[in-house]
């Protein structure tokens, strides 16, 4: 196999796999808008006084902060992640 | 009773201009009188598409002003019976679209045809909302592309939130996907989403899959509708979609790759 060969080779196999990532970040993408979409009315207003709490203890930005709304069947879970910034980790541990 | 479809897409280039086009003509082909709407305000192409430009007087925003009578800005199609234009302005803006002057010429046509067409333009802005809002039926058309399939599903939840019949918590509008620039050859070579994929992801019925084919192109180039070139394979699946859309059952086609002879094979093309 030449030099030519193994470049070309790949070349095709990354052109080989672009549908399937195509399709995998969408099916992504799509459920959670369509989460999002079920959620009720008064999460986003629920969404900042979650984050106001918050902030009022840590200082934190918005993106390290998810909040998820998902409702399957008989039963709807809010979750809510904080990603806290190291240095205030420690202050939150010796607090 | 009229039924009014929008033909939709959130995302701009995929081929609701074409779609409506070849979509009011072959229904209008079947017989039922229908009309067709440029929803894009200061951006009309539906009228080149038609081949009707050089006949415009009246536009839909001179109806809505009560300029003109719908009568007067109606087009009659010089290709089938039956068949109407309402073109958009080419000089307002798309806030010249008030909700009671859309409902108003809706009711209006209501008396007079049988369907109803609205061209939505792109975006989910007052043109492409006014567009769906009276809906009872959606056609969305997609591109099997990243893009164009989050923006289908981004139309999808606002036909199901800020539609009349949401609004009025009436029976749904009723979805239909519209596969445009298919390429079964890319499919097979997994550089394109197939139509399961997309089917997958929005998770609504499909109506047709238009393959990419160079006639779209030509007939747009003459003013004619697709539709109309019987020999064209995107015209030839815009009929099935017509058939399928009026209650026919007919198999999908032009969604396998055609077989390559030997010398294809070997040098390509």
């Amino acid at each position: 196999m030449s030099l030519l060969d193994v470049f070309c080779h790949r070349q095709k196999k990354e052109r080989e796999n672009s549908a399937a990532i195509a399709r995998e970040r969408l099916q992504i993408l799509v459920t959670h808008h369509r989460s999002d979409m079920k959620a009720p009315d008064y999460l986003p207003e629920m969404k900042k006084d979650i984050l106001a709490v918050i902030g009022k203890y840590v200082t934190v930005e918005q993106e390290n902060v998810s909040i998820h709304f998902e409702s399957a069947d008989d039963i709807s879970v809010l979750e809510v992640e904080v990603t806290l910034p190291e240095e205030d980790q420690t202050k939150v541990r010796m607090a | 009773m009229a039924k009014t479809i929008v033909i939709t897409s959130g995302k701009g280039g995929v081929g609701k201009t074409t779609t409506s086009a070849a979509l009011a003509s072959g229904l209008a082909r079947q017989g039922h009188r229908t009309v067709v709407i440029d929803f894009d305000i200061g951006l009309r192409n539906l009228d080149l598409v038609m081949g009707c430009e050089r006949r415009v007087v009246y536009d839909f925003i001179n109806v809505i002003n009560g300029e003109a009578a719908l009568h007067q800005a109606l087009i009659k199609d010089k290709h089938t019976d039956n068949l109407y234009v309402l073109p958009a302005s080419q000089t307002r803006d798309k806030d010249a679209l008030t909700a009671e002057g859309v409902e108003k010429v809706l009711e209006e046509l209501a008396e007079d045809f049988d369907y109803i067409i609205c061209d939505s333009p792109a975006g989910i802005e007052r043109g492409a909302l006014m567009a769906l809002y009276h809906a009872d039926e959606a056609i969305i058309t997609t591109n099997p592309e990243v893009s164009s399939v989050r923006d289908s599903d981004r139309i999808l939840g606002i036909l199901q939130s800020k539609s009349r019949r949401a609004e009025l918590n009436m029976e749904p509008v009723k979805e239909h996907l519209l596969l445009t620039r298919y390429d079964p050859g890319r499919v097979e070579k997994g550089e394109m989403l197939s139509v399961e994929d997309v089917k997958d992801i929005l998770a609504i019925p499909l109506l047709s899959v238009i393959p990419e084919d160079r006639d779209v192109l030509n007939a747009s180039n003459k003013g004619l509708p697709v539709i109309h070139l019987p020999e064209s394979r995107a015209g030839m699946a815009y009929e099935d979609a017509v058939q399928r859309f009026l209650g026919e059952e007919i198999p999908m086609r032009f969604t396998s790759a055609p077989r390559k002879g030997i010398l294809q094979k070997l040098f390509g093309g």
